[in-house]
Formats: C-alpha cells, structure tokens, sequence
C-alpha cells in the first residue's frame, strides 16, 4: 500500500562521495559541461547559453509512463477510492458525505474502539514477536552461513528460504496439522523425549494462541531477513575484514564491532519490511486460525478484523463504509512508522562507504 | 361489429397461435441452485418424475458454485437472466431478493399448506404474511452415537440431562473412548453443534425464540444462559486439546470409533455412514427433567422460489406446487439422508439413522436456530458473537452468566423489538 523505501540517498557527504565515486567514474570530469572534447567556437557557446536548459528528456517520460499508469490504476486510485469512502456512510438509505462520522464510530462506540484497540494490540505484539525473533535470528543464519568454512551452505540457504516460496495455505494448514493434539507430529515427538507434559493445544487457549501464530509466521518468513543480511555481509570487502584481523579484532568482537555496524542500513530496511508485512498481515491468520480470528479475539489484527468488517462472515452483512475506514487507519498507521523510520532513524543511521 | 369480430378474430388467433406453438414446443423451466453436488439426483430422479407428470414442461437443473452462488445470482438476476426457479437461501439473503422485487409472492401457492409456520420462516417477511419460496429441506441437530461402544459399556440412550451426564462419566470411567467428539477451535461448532442444539429444550423452542425478537425475553434470562451452563460441564468430556481441535478432527475422531458420542446435524449422516464401520444410532438432545416435552432444532436449509420476471410462470407454479407435494419430499429426502423435507406429511426413510433423526419430529416440537432470524442484521453480529461466547463457555475462559451478559448488551446495541 505505502512506497516502502526510496533508494538510499547519502546526505552532506558530498566530498566523500566524489573522492569515492573518482575511482570508479571519475566524479572530478563530470562538470556541467558539456561531453564534447574540443574547444567550442563562439557560435557554439551563443548556442549553449540559449540552450541553458537542456533539451527535454522525453524518454525518461516515455519509459515511465507503462509503470505509472499501470500502478495508478491498480494502487493509487483504490488507495484515494479508499480514503474517499472512508468519509460516506449509508444514512436513511441515502449515502452520503459523513465527515468523521465514521472515525467517530471506531473510536467511540466502545464496541468498535474494543474491537479495534484490541486488533491493533494484538497487532503490535504480532510485530514485536517478529522484531524480536526473526530478525535475530535471521541475522544469526546470515552469519552462520557466512562462515566460509561451512560446508553444505547452498543447502541450508535454500532450506530456510523455502518455506517463504510456500503459500501461506499450505503453510498454515502443515502447521495446524503439526501442533494438532490429536495427529499432531508435535506432541508425538515430544513424548519421544520426555517432554509431552510441555505440550499444549497452543493454536486453541487465548494465552498462547497469538504466540504460536506468531512463530509459524516467523518460521515462513524468516527467509527475507536472512538473505537481505547474507547479502549485506557479503557486501562488506575483504579489506576490512583483514585489517580488523591485523588489529585483533576477530571472532564474536570482529562480528560486533565491524560486521554488525556495517549491516545497520541491512537491518533497518528488513525492520521496515518487517513492519509494512506485519501491519498488512491477514492471510496466515485467516488460514490458521479463521475469520473470526479466534479463541475469543485473541489472534485478531487489523487485517482480520477489516476482512469481517468489510465483506462480511456468515450471517454478518460486509460494511464498505466502517471497512474503508480501518482501512485508512491501518494506511496511516503504517504511513506513520514508515516516515518515522525515512525522516527520524535513517537520516541519523551512519553509513560507511568503502 | 366487423370491427369487434376482427378483433376477437386476432385475439383469438394470437392466443391459438401462441397455445399451439407451446404444445409444439415445450416449455422449459431453468432452475438455479448451489447444489452442485446434486445435480445427479435432479436429473436422474427428481426431473424425470415431474416431466413424467407433466407433460409439456421440460426442466433444466443448473447449478453454480457454492460459493459465487450470491453473487452470481445477483447479477444474472439484475440483467434479466437468471433462470425461472431460483433456489433460495434462509433467511436474509433471500428477503433481500423478495424486496427489490425479483422474487414472486408465493403465499397463495398450491402446496403451500403443506408446511408449517416454522418451516416457512426462512422465506417469510418480518410481519409474517408473505412467503416467496417453497421450503426444501432442513438439517436437524442431536447426537449421533457410536453404538456397538454402547453395548460393550452396557449403557442406554439418555434421555434426560442426569441420564446424559451419567453415560458420559461411565464413558469417561472406562477410558476406552472419549465421551464426545467436538472441539472449540472452529467457534461454530461450540455454537451450532452446542448451544443451537441443547439450547431448544431450555427456551422452549420458537416459544423462546419469538419471544426473544419480541424482546419480551433477555439472552441474561434463565432460559438463554442455562444451556451455557450445561455447556460449560461439557469441557471435562471432550478429547485432550479439545481447543485445538478442528471441525474435521472431531469428525475423524468419532468415525475412527475413538470418541463414542458426537454432537451432530444430520448433514453428517451420508458421510458418516461411508466412513464409520461400527453401528450407529442417534438421539434427541436430553431434556432437563423425565416427562418435559423435547425440542429440536429442524432449521431451514433450502428453497424454490420463482424468479418475478420469468416469462413461463405458469409452469414454474405448477413446478413449485410439484416440489410442495408429499411425493417430491419423499424422492428428495431420500436421496438425500440428512436433508429432511420441511413438508408436513411425515416421510418414510429408507435410511434408518435418518429415519431416527426424522421421527423426533413426531414427539418433539421444531424450532430453528435462535440466531438466524433477524437477530444478526446488526453489528456486532450477534450469530458470530454467540460463536465466541459458546467457545469460551467450555474452554471455560468465561462464566455462562458472563457470556449470556456481552451476548444481551452487544444485541441491545443496535436491536430495538418492534413493539
């Protein structure tokens, strides 16, 4: 729904930059002239100086057209379609323009407010549990599968990302069928060691419910985080890593001291991820644990709740209008964390240029 | 005159016209359904047997997906295609069609005196003078159980509460099986197969019911939250992580003979019978007290209504009046076990476990589900919260007073009684 992140853009580093940039492409010539090697004659500069502004670059616009309109039609205009519906409302029959009738509703009927305070709850400690768990760990693969000693690394790579490629059905449905009481490999394999007294029916009590969730979530995508890292780690040349060696620095230091600052930028754009993915979140959900996102509530988030909200569920009529609003609710919350993290968190994020 | 002769000469001629085309050319009738898992049974019994009496009117059975049904129906409908039988849904979905008109009132129908008050509540305005389609069929609610493990505990069907809880303890003291087979996982089935089925027994069936919609009756009153009560004992017959459990779990569960009781509704009894190889019987939820008169929940499932705009209404009625007859109930229910017709001449089941389902409305007064009719317009829907509140009454994360209690205020909410 919201741009995610924009290219990294360096900021008052300009002389850094050039003195990095002269190595590869020769920053130094790459004045406001113009390309051409010999002397202008006069006629040439008269020309230039009409010319001042530069011939128009249709091609940029040629090439952007396509993607533009194609992301306006199907991103854009549902997206203003959306914000739009969120201020009309059904009254008497006749539907009309209700200002912030329907914010109104969500915020003040205290059924609406229970429900979406507690979906935004539930929310919250959804994307802290990923926060908390996959990106340390994927951090932790990353570096494990760095190693270059380890053997077999093609393997385990392909074998954690995989269950990212899975569809959120079949990924549901394993783990519904895994932690199920009754034919569950779960607790089968927890009597094997001793341990079946630990086993609960996790997916059914409200206590650990939003946990489990949680970590099958976390199982499915701790991929992403992991290869964004792996590539970052890659990234860092040997160079440093050589002269940290030369200085003393290695093992579990070498890691904290030099690795870890360097993959900052890394982890801060997996965090985003992590953020805009957890705050859109609905279909393992939807597929674990229903639409009602049971036992009572206690696994409903924004999505769930704006599904049962907007189309409908059993004898439940679909409310566009109350829909549309969490809908924006959800946008501007999600708009809110992503500028927080653009305008507060990277510009004050170090980066190193090597 | 000449010119009242040739008119009637005109008229006449354009009616005979017509008449002899029609006698030429067949009528066809179109029927549109869900039920594309029965389109065998129409085309090889029901169909036949209708032209075979009718001849003339020749019938097409075509259905869609369950799932795009509405909508698809919708659409057709708006553009003037759809077909000139239209299966309906209970309740809402179908009012909605009545009120913009593209269902025909059916209340002087021939046949419509074959079904009851509560049989014709699915398809009924609010007010109750209007029917607009024929009922079909229902589903009945009661427990199925495992009957070969009956007779090796030497145990007998329950009949009041005590007796109930009694068989249950004995189950549960021999260990061999688990005393029922449901879980809370789903929600629905703590609801459907829990509350709409003990619950009849408790307020009295339509009794209880209308007199919840007439607000003379709180879901906070004795009748309403005592069946949650009851549930809530139910908690320590269910499997080991019951919670987790889902509806198919439960199924799998008493049809591999590892639970001996299963809180059902008679949709179950052809998949039931093709899967469990162990006797099955079944009996009507227990009333509370020896001699109380029973209830059962027989909730509506299907109709027939006629499209408004069809051109050949005429067929189509004595289609509609076909489908009321004792005849098409017995060709239907038949082929489908568990699926019982709404009609009021009781139907002779070939398959006994059927049978037993279908005779309790003979000694037992039918009611339909609490929630269904229109008690869930309103938001917070009262059907998908009763869901919710069942689950947490016997995982026992919440009293049955303080489920009965959120229950009363989120339908006081936005639900005012007509008075």
């Amino acid at each position: 729904m919201a741009g995610i992140s924009k290219p990294r853009r360096r900021h008052g580093r300009g002389a850094d930059e050039c003195a990095h940039f002269e190595r590869h492409r020769g920053c130094a010539t790459r004045k406001p002239v113009r390309t051409g090697q010999r002397p202008m004659n006069k006629r040439e500069i008269m020309m230039d100086v009409g010319e001042l502004k530069r011939p128009r670059r249709w091609h940029i616009l040629v090439f952007l057209t396509p993607a533009l309109l194609i992301y306006t039609a199907v991103m854009i205009l549902p997206l203003i379609e959306t914000l739009r519906q969120s201020f009309f409302n059904t009254v008497d029959g006749e539907y009309t323009f209700v200002g912030l009738g329907n914010f109104n509703v969500l915020f003040g009927d205290p059924r609406w407010a229970a429900d979406f305070w507690n979906a935004l709850r539930n929310n919250v400690i959804f994307f802290l549990i990923h926060m908390a768990v996959q990106n340390p760990i994927g951090i932790a693969l990353a570096a494990m599968l760095s190693v270059p000693k380890l053997r077999f690394s093609a393997f385990y790579r392909t074998a954690i990302f995989l269950p990212t490629l899975l569809s959120f059905v079949i990924v549901g449905f394993i783990w519904k069928l895994i932690l199920s009481p009754i034919w569950g490999v779960a607790p089968y394999l927890m009597d094997l060691v001793g341990l079946k007294w630990l086993f609960a029916p996790w997916l059914g009590r409200p206590d650990s419910a939003l946990i489990a969730v949680s970590l099958i979530s976390v199982w499915q995508y701790i991929g992403i985080p992991m290869m964004l890292i792996y590539a970052a780690l890659l990234n860092i040349p040997d160079e440093v890593i050589e002269a940290a060696e030369l200085d003393g620095v290695t093992g579990w230091s070498q890691f904290w001291k030099i690795k870890l600052p360097l993959i900052l930028p890394a982890i801060g754009i997996v965090s985003i991820l992590t953020f805009v993915g957890n705050f859109n979140a609905f279909d393992l959900i939807y597929t674990v644990q229903g639409a009602l996102a049971g036992p009572n509530g206690s696994t409903d988030i924004l999505g769930t709740l704006l599904y049962r909200t907007f189309f409908g569920f059993q004898l439940q009529l679909g409310d566009r209008s109350m829909g549309a609003t969490i809908a924006t609710v959800m946008f501007l919350i999600i708009l809110a964390g992503v500028s927080l993290y653009l305008f507060v968190i990277q510009r004050r994020m170090r980066r190193y240029q090597f | 005159m000449t010119r009242t002769t040739m008119k009637g000469l005109l008229l006449a001629s354009s009616i005979l016209g017509s008449a002899g085309l029609a006698q030429a050319e067949d009528t066809t009738l179109t029927i549109e359904s869900w039920r594309n898992d029965d389109l065998a049974i129409w085309q090889e019994k029901l169909i036949p047997a209708f032209e075979a009496k009718n001849p003339g009117i020749k019938v097409v059975f075509s259905p869609s997906a369950p799932t795009e049904y509405n909508a698809a129906l919708n659409a057709k409908l708006d553009a003037g295609s759809a077909g000139d039988l239209i299966t309906c849904r209970p309740f809402d979905a179908s009012l909605e069609l009545y009120n913009k008109k593209h269902l025909a009132d059916l209340t002087g129908l021939a046949g419509m005196e074959n079904f009851s008050d509560v049989a014709k509540s699915a398809w009924t305005t609010d007010d109750g003078k209007t029917t607009f389609c024929v009922p079909m069929a229902s589903v009945i609610h009661g427990f199925i159980y495992n009957k070969d493990a009956f007779d090796q505990l030497g145990l007998t069907v329950p009949t009041t509460e005590a007796e109930f809880f009694a068989v249950l303890d004995k189950i549960k003291e021999d260990g061999n099986y688990i005393p029922m087979a449901m879980g809370t996982k789903d929600l629905w089935e703590a609801a459907t197969m829990g509350y709409q089925n003990i619950g009849p027994n408790y307020w009295k069936g339509e009794e209880g019911r209308l007199a919840l919609i007439k607000g003379e009756q709180k879901l906070t009153d004795e009748p309403w939250v005592e069946p949650y009560r009851v549930l809530a004992k139910w908690k320590d017959y269910l499997g080991d992580g019951f919670e987790a459990q889902t509806y198919p779990d439960s199924q799998n569960l008493f049809t591999l003979g590892r639970a001996a009781i299963y809180p059902a509704g008679s949709w179950e009894i052809s998949g039931f019978n093709a899967q469990a190889d162990f006797k099955m019987g079944a009996f009507p939820p227990p009333v509370k007290n020896a001699g109380d008169t029973c209830y059962i929940s027989d909730h509506n499932d299907i109709g027939i209504g006629l499209n408004a705009k069809s051109p050949n209404a005429d067929a189509a009625k004595t289609f509609l009046t076909w489908v009321a007859s004792p005849e098409f109930a017995d060709i239907y229910a038949n082929a489908l076990p568990g699926f019982f017709s709404l009609n009021s001449t009781a139907v002779k089941m070939s398959d006994p476990l059927a049978q037993e389902f279908v005779s309790w409305r003979e000694k037992c007064k039918s009611t339909i589900r609490s929630t269904y009719q229109i008690l869930s317009r309103g938001t917070p829907n009262l059907e998908n919260e009763t869901w919710v509140a069942s689950a947490n009454v016997i995982n026992g994360t919440e009293t049955p007073e303080e489920a009965a209690k959120k229950l009363q205020e989120g339908l006081e909410s936005w639900y005012k009684p007509a008075k």
